[in-house]
This record gives C-alpha cells, sequence and structure tokens, in this order.
C-alpha cells in the first residue's frame, strides 16, 4: 500500500496541545505504535523487522563466525563489531550512502550498549557482526535499532544475559515526553536515549543533548524505564510469536 | 578500538582495585578530585584564539579559526560552527595517523553537543547577511599526550580558546561583504564544563587517568553549562551504569563544574559590541 508522502515537517503552533495530546495525538507519556517481526531476513543468522511510528528498521546479525582480518580476533572471547546506517531515501534531504560522523558515533554507542549483554567470552577467535539499516527515519532511530538489534540477536541464538530495550525522552514546550518524533526532536529542548537491561536494573547507552535541569534529568530517566519495560515486553512477545507460528505450524502438518 | 593495544599489568589492577575498595587512587587523589588543570591562553598567535590544557599529564590543545561561509539551509540567519578532534600519533604509542577513528570522533561530538546545547556561541550574531553569509567557527582539538580522560581536556581546551577568541568586523555595503582590521570577541555566552568520571568496581571517580581507565567497567561524561544545567551526556565505553550511578555522577558533575569553571577565563564582554556595520541604509 503506498503511503502518503510527507514533504516537509512543519512545526504545528504547539507541540502539546491544551488537553496534553501531542501532533500526532500521543499522551506525553505514550509510545509510538511498534511493531517488531523475528527472523525475516533468510541468509542472516538472526534478524528483525521493526517499525516504531514512522520509524522502520532491519536489523541483522551475522555470527559468530570467523573474523577478517585475523589479527583483529581476541583469545578469550569474540569481538563485537556494528554497523548503524541510513538509506539515502531514509530523510527528507537526501543523506549521503557514506557514513557520517554521526552515523560512527551511533555506530558505536550502540556497540556499546549492546555488548554488555552478550556472553563473548563464549566464542573466543570469532566475531558476531550487527548490522542496522534505518529504512525510514522519523526520530530515536538509534533506539529502535538497539531494540531490533537485541531481537536479532536473539534470533541468532546468541547467549545474552537479557535483551536491551531502548527509548528516547525529549524535552518538549517543557514538558517531558516520552518517545520524540522528529518533529518533536527538531523543536525540542533536550533529548535523551537510553538503552537499558531491564531485567538487571542496568543502564548500556545514555546520551543526552539540549538543556534539562538535574531535577528534569531524573524525572526523564524514571519515565524511559517505564518507556523501556514496555518495549521489552513487545520484544519478548515478538520473540514468543515467532516460535509459536513454527508449533502451529509443526501441529497442523 | 586503538586502546585494546594498551596493557595494563595484572598486578597494578589489582592495586587500583584495592586501593580504590579503601577509597583511595594510585595517585593519592580522592574518589572526587581531579589531576591539577593548567590552562594556558592565547598559544598560538595565528590562531584567532587558542588555548592549551593540562589535566595531569595529559595535554590537549585546541584551535579557534573564523572564516566566511554559507550558512545551512534549515538555519539561515545564524553562523555555523564545527568541532573536530584527532589523537596525534604522537600522543601515545598505541596511535596511529589517519583520519580520526570513532573515539576521536565521539568526543569532538559530545565537546560539540555541550556548546551547541548550551547555546554557549551566539550564532544569530555571527549572520552577516540571512541565507548567503555568514561566519564558520573552527574548532579543531588536538590530544598531544594521552594519560587518560581526553574527553575533558579536549572540552576545557575548546570552551577556552573560544572564550578568548578575537574575529575581525565585518561592513555590508550594498550586499558586499568588506572584512574590517578590527577585531572584537566572539560573542560566546555560556561557559559549558564536561566532566568524566568512571566506574570501576562498585566505585565513581573524576577525571581518570589513563590507568584507571584501563581498567574501569564504564564511563560517563557529564556537561554542565553556567546555570548548572545539563548540556551533554555520553555514556562511554561497554559496561553499564545503575540508575543511582547515573544520578549520583549527574550531581556530582553539577558540583565538579562549578569548581572547574573557575580555571575558565571569565565571559568576555560584549553587550556594546558591534560585529556587523552595516553602510548606505
Amino acid at each position: 500500500m503506498l503511503s502518503q508522502l510527507v514533504r516537509k515537517v512543519e512545526r504545528p503552533p504547539r507541540l502539546i496541545d491544551e488537553e496534553g495530546r501531542r501532533a500526532d495525538g500521543r499522551k506525553v507519556d505514550e509510545l509510538r505504535r511498534i511493531k517488531i517481526e523475528v527472523g525475516v531476513l533468510k541468509n542472516a543468522d538472526g534478524s528483525c523487522y521493526l517499525e516504531q511510528g514512522r520509524n522502520k528498521i532491519m536489523a541483522a546479525v551475522y555470527g559468530p563466525r570467523e573474523l577478517h582480518p585475523r589479527h583483529l580476533a581476541m583469545p578469550d572471547r569474540a569481538i563485537l563489531r556494528c554497523r548503524y546506517h541510513m538509506v539515502p531515501f531514509s530523510v527528507l534531504e537526501r543523506k549521503s550512502p557514506a557514513p557520517t560522523r554521526r552515523e560512527i558515533e551511533l555506530s558505536k554507542v550502540i556497540r556499546e550498549a549492546l555488548e554488555p549483554a552478550i556472553f563473548l567470552e563464549y566464542f573466543p577467535r570469532t566475531t558476531i557482526d550487527v548490522f542496522i539499516e534505518v529504512i525510514q527515519a522519523d526520530g530515536g532511530t538509534r533506539c529502535a535499532g538497539i531494540t531490533a538489534a537485541a531481537v536479532a540477536l536473539a534470533d541468532a541464538g546468541i547467549p545474552m544475559r537479557d535483551l536491551v530495550a531502548a527509548i528516547a525522552v525529549g524535552k518538549v514546550e517543557g514538558q517531558l515526553v516520552l518517545d520524540p518524533m522528529d518533529l518533536e526532536d527538531r523543536y525540542g529542548e533536550a533529548d535523551m536515549p537510553v538503552a537499558m537491561m531491564p531485567s538487571l536494573g542496568k543502564i548500556t547507552l545514555l546520551q543526552a543533548d539540549g538543556l534539562m535541569t538535574l531535577e528534569e534529568f531524573e524525572k526523564a530517566l524514571e519515565l524511559a524505564m517505564r518507556g523501556i519495560k514496555e518495549i521489552y515486553n513487545k520484544q519478548k512477545e515478538a520473540l514468543r510469536e515467532k516460535y509459536l507460528a513454527i508449533k502451529r505450524e509443526v501441529e497442523v502438518t | 578500538m586503538p586502546r585494546s593495544e594498551e596493557i595494563i599489568p595484572k598486578i597494578k589492577r589489582q592495586q587500583i582495585m584495592s586501593m580504590l575498595a579503601k577509597g583511595e587512587r594510585l595517585d593519592g587523589r580522592r574518589l572526587d578530585e581531579y589531576r591539577p588543570i593548567s590552562i594556558e591562553l592565547g598559544v598560538v598567535e595565528k590562531a584567532e584564539g587558542s588555548a592549551m590544557v593540562r589535566l595531569g599529564n595529559t595535554i590537549s590543545i585546541a584551535g579557534v579559526k573564523v572564516e566566511l561561509g554559507k550558512p545551512y539551509p534549515d538555519t539561515p540567519d545564524e553562523g555555523a560552527f564545527i568541532v573536530n578532534a584527532e589523537f596525534l600519533p604522537l600522543a601515545s604509542p598505541t596511535f596511529e595517523p589517519g583520519p580520526p577513528d570513532e573515539s576521536a570522533i565521539e568526543v569532538a561530538r559530545v565537546v560539540d553537543r555541550g556548546i551547541r546545547s548550551s547555546g554557549a556561541i551566539d550564532l544569530k550574531k555571527l549572520c552577516i547577511l540571512p541565507g548567503e553569509k555568514v561566519w564558520v567557527v573552527y574548532i579543531d582539538v588536538y590530544v598531544l599526550n594521552h594519560d587518560g580522560n581526553m574527553m575533558d581536556a579536549s572540552g576545557l581546551a575548546t570552551i577556552a580558546a573560544l572564550l578568548i577568541a578575537k574575529m575581525p568586523k565585518v561592513a555590508v555595503k550594498e550586499g558586499k561583504v568588506t572584512i574590517l582590521d578590527e577585531w572584537v570577541p566572539l560573542p560566546v555566552v555560556n561557559r559549558p564544563v564536561p566532566v568524566t568520571m568512571a566506574k570501576i568496581g562498585e566505585k565513581i571517580v573524576v577525571d581518570p587517568s589513563l590507568d584507571e581507565e584501563l581498567v574501569m567497567d564504564c564511563r560517563i561524561t557529564v556537561t554542565i553549562d553556567e546555570s548548572d544545567r545539563i548540556c551533554a551526556v555520553q555514556k562511554g565505553i561497554g559496561g553499564s551504569l545503575t540508575v543511582d550511578d547515573v544520578k549520583y555522577a549527574s550531581k556530582l558533575a553539577v558540583e565538579k563544574a562549578k569548581e572547574i569553571r573557575k580555571a575558565l577565563p571569565p565571559l568576555p564582554s560584549i553587550e556594546d559590541v558591534e560585529w556587523i556595520v552595516k553602510e548606505g541604509q
């Protein structure tokens, strides 16, 4: 189905109305609609397709596999490599396909967000490669990328301490909002992406820009944790659904 | 991953850990104590602004150059600035020549976020002809010696260099821009200070030395602006933090930033400064 083309992002007069509704009708502490599909790419060892509002993300995991060049291999554990990339048509202004400094930084922080969750020591001398392709971007793609990558890692059967779930909290017109979209990110006052291993209560990614007081920062953290719990449940549901589908298929035949 | 080649003897690791358990550090500092900070201003006469920062044995030098350029299409009435950071091969046996790697890019982008979010540079004042001509401020940061916490050394060097930077006035006449031989301060209105902390075992220490960085489990940088607001956060390397760690680190950062800001030059007085002389209007 052809969706309606979005040509430009115009700032509405108010980003949050009197009733506390946001430009897309959400409440301040409401996530965008999330859809997670598991095992969508046949070649990859694990994969995940994720939609979060208008964000469309594809994540794939290859490995543990042999590493080239070999001298990068670690004798006591696997290395984790990660590439976050946006396709040129994922945003309104065409983005050059070459990796930007932003993408290089995000690839690094995403790798560091996933690393603590993986039992890398089980697979010495190998690599685990995570590829995140942003097919369409609408704010919060690094978080959506981490959420998708964690599901893909689980789909690849890689032993993990916990899933990693991520969400951003923004500040818009003085109010904290969960899961800001591009519009709110662009015209908002602050943006704080957070990733956690929810069951372990460990933060594995934390960034922020814009201005926040200490008090707002702490409140934003609490709000992020609430969002992360919801996303965590969606991740588990999606993974469970993949195996339930197989089970149904087997039982029919 | 340049630092993966750096090696720390097991015995030193054990010593750091056992001392930390008693609340002590290898170099005798308290857990919330910075190494001695020295900020040398104007070390490069040919740069519009410059500063060399020493944080213990870590040395970072920042230089500011301004050039005329075109504004970004989404901000036609604002000047622009670009932060670039490089770890020079002379700074450490593990650094190699070549374009900035991901760690250097990370430093540049975290420093950039601090300046940008705090509105440290009044970019509106750098607009000469909306949509056509603006000043572009280039900030280049070079690490000369790596002994841990390149982030804070680079962030401090950057803001120090900006604070003392001078730029020429311009005259605009019938759409023509002439650069005058009259120098005015860069419109700097905020002094963001980055505070980097390392989590080692269960302890959090500020301004980690290289030895401490080699054993740390996680790193966090919190940048604080003049009115104690958080203007940039970055968790670094692998590892994880608890919510309590983050809350503790952000409070500590506010406290430390206040202390460190005293070592910076004051904000330039710019009330009566004119950056652009409009003629024939």
